[in-house]
């Protein structure tokens, strides 16, 4: 059964309208053999925790460039325990400081992925965070 | 707690959970399905087909909000097509859906295409009972209304809406393919663009040429009204037809979508009120049937194609010694004897 595609959701949490980076990444995903639910720009913590419940994802990825990851890092992830949702991995691209890197990893962040970031090595951590 | 109980009871991780089951054909699902199955029967199926881009799940937000307002409880499967290349696949319909996200009423699940032999329709029909099962009370299923299977989602619907755009090309292109054939409701959806009249003569024209065609000895029959709709002959078993109506939409904006809510009630009430919601109920059920049939048949002549005794008879084949026709024959009794015999 390990054959089906790993099914995961891409989201840019909050007012950032940087999408570049996601829809490239999304992209990469799905060639890679992926199913991406993209949701697009301003979605809430509470929509994309309730999206990746629907949609049953093996794993969530968000963008944020706008500088508010860790509020919304956080927030994310305490809806995720709250709805018993804790197990999926959750990963962080976009403008993310050094300095952050670990306090988000300590949140339970499975990796913080920074510009310049090949999409090859950010496929391979999806497959590996996955399994 | 089963899983089944929590399904029927509402809990939309447990749902989301025997989507995933089902969409992944685990040895599970056919349990599931069979038990969930008495539990189905209470939503209205609703059908939504068009060519990428016309705008479908623009049009299910709108209508959607509609639904929220009187309090329906909405289950969507936006189904879009797998890469050929990666089988991997990016599902954006709820790009479209914003205003539905985060609603507790509103239970939306993406699927691709996958490019399982057949399966997709028996996959999406699964799909459909589960989020009946769910107890939702509009069950609305998108899809690119390209390939057979998907028109066969399209018209296992109870109501069939399929939407075209001004632009014409491929989006009648579409519509020749056999979908009009299967629309309760047409929608010109992007009726902000420019020749909107036009698509409109040209689809009646359509229509038409269709009915002509048709009349050479088929037991169907269209007619046009001087209004702007088309009778679809499916819906003549009560001599009481359904006019097909021709709607214009403006999906962004929600222009024309109060119209389509309208004639989507309009048509659930008439299938109701004829006979033609059993005859559609019995007809889905028999395709469902089928394709269970054609499934587990194809799962069991697949292990078969491994045994020995066709492996064998595919050496001789190339030693020259029996033709593959004959040699296929062969397998087919072996299978006759041996699997089918068995369970007498
Ligand atoms: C292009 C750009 C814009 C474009 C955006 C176009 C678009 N649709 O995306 C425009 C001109 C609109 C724009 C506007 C603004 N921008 Co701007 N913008 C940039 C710029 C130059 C490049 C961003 C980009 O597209 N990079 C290319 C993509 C591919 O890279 P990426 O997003 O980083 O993604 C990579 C990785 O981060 C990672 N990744 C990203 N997301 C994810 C997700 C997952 C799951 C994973 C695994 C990996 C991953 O993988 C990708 C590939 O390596 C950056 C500076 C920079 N060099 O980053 C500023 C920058 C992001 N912008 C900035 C600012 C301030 C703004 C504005 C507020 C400016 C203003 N005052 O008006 C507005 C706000 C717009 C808004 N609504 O949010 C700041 C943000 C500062 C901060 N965070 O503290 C930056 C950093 C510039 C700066 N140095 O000040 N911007
Ligand atoms: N101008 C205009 N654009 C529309 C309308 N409906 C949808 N769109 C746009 O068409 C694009 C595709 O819409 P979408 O709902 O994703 O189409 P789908 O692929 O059929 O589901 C989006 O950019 C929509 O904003 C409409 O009535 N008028
Ligand atoms: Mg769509």
């Amino acid at each position: 059964m390990s054959d089906n595609p790993i099914r995961i959701l891409i989201a840019k949490p909050g007012l950032d309208g940087h999408d570049r980076g996601a829809k490239i990444i999304a992209r990469a995903l799905r060639d890679a053999g992926m199913e991406v639910i993209y949701t697009g720009l301003r979605q809430s913590p509470m929509m994309i925790v309730e999206a990746a419940m629907q949609e049953d994802v093996n794993a969530i990825g968000v963008s944020i460039l706008s500088g508010a990851h860790q509020v919304l890092v956080t927030r994310i992830i305490n809806l995720l325990n709250e709805k018993g949702l804790g197990h999926i991995p959750l990963l962080v691209g976009g403008i993310i400081p050094e300095n952050d890197v670990d306090e988000l990893s300590q949140l339970g962040v499975a990796g913080v992925f920074g510009p310049g970031t090949s999409t090859s090595e950010i496929v391979a951590l999806v497959q590996d965070v996955v399994s | 707690m089963s899983l089944i109980q929590q399904i029927i009871g509402g809990d939309r991780r447990a749902l989301a959970q025997a989507l995933t089951l089902i969409e992944n054909d685990d040895h599970n699902s056919q349990n599931i399905l069979a038990n969930l199955y008495r539990h189905t029967g209470h939503s209205h199926i609703i059908g939504i087909t068009g060519i990428p881009g016309v705008g479908k799940s623009t049009l299910i937000n709108s209508l959607a909000k509609l639904m929220r307002k009187r309090d329906d409880t909405l289950g969507l499967l936006a189904i879009d097509p797998s890469s050929q290349f990666s089988q991997g696949a990016i599902l954006g319909d709820r790009i479209r859906m914003r205003d539905l996200l985060g609603d507790k009423g509103v239970f939306i699940r993406s699927m691709a295409t996958r490019g399982v032999l057949g399966g997709l329709s028996s996959t999406a029909s699964a799909a459909v009972d589960i989020l009946d099962a769910a107890g939702f009370d509009r069950v609305i299923v998108e899809t690119v209304g390209v390939g057979q299977s998907e028109v066969d989602i399209a018209s296992n619907a109870q109501t069939s809406i399929v939407v075209l755009c001004p632009g014409l090309g491929d989006s009648i292109q579409a519509a020749k393919s056999g979908l009009l054939e299967i629309a309760d409701i047409i929608v010109i959806n992007k009726s902000d663009y420019p020749k909107v009249n036009l698509t409109k003569s040209y689809l009646h024209e359509m229509i038409d040429i269709g009915r002509a065609a048709q009349t050479r000895g088929s037991e169907t029959q269209t007619t046009i009204s001087d209004t702007h709709s088309v009778s679809n002959g499916n819906l003549d078993t009560d001599n009481s037809l359904w006019e097909v109506p021709i709607i214009t939409t403006v999906a962004t904006t929600g222009e024309g979508v109060g119209d389509l809510f309208e004639q989507l009630l309009a048509h659930y009430n008439h299938i109701k009120s004829t006979g033609e919601m059993t005859r559609r109920r019995n007809r889905r059920l028999r395709a469902i049937f089928e394709s269970q049939l054609r499934k587990q048949l194809y799962t069991k002549l697949s292990q078969m194609l491994s045994e020995d005794y066709c492996l064998r008879q595919l050496e001789v084949i190339m030693e020259g010694e029996t033709d593959p026709y004959t040699a296929a024959t062969n397998c087919i009794k072996h299978f006759e004897t041996n699997y089918i015999g068995d369970e007498e």
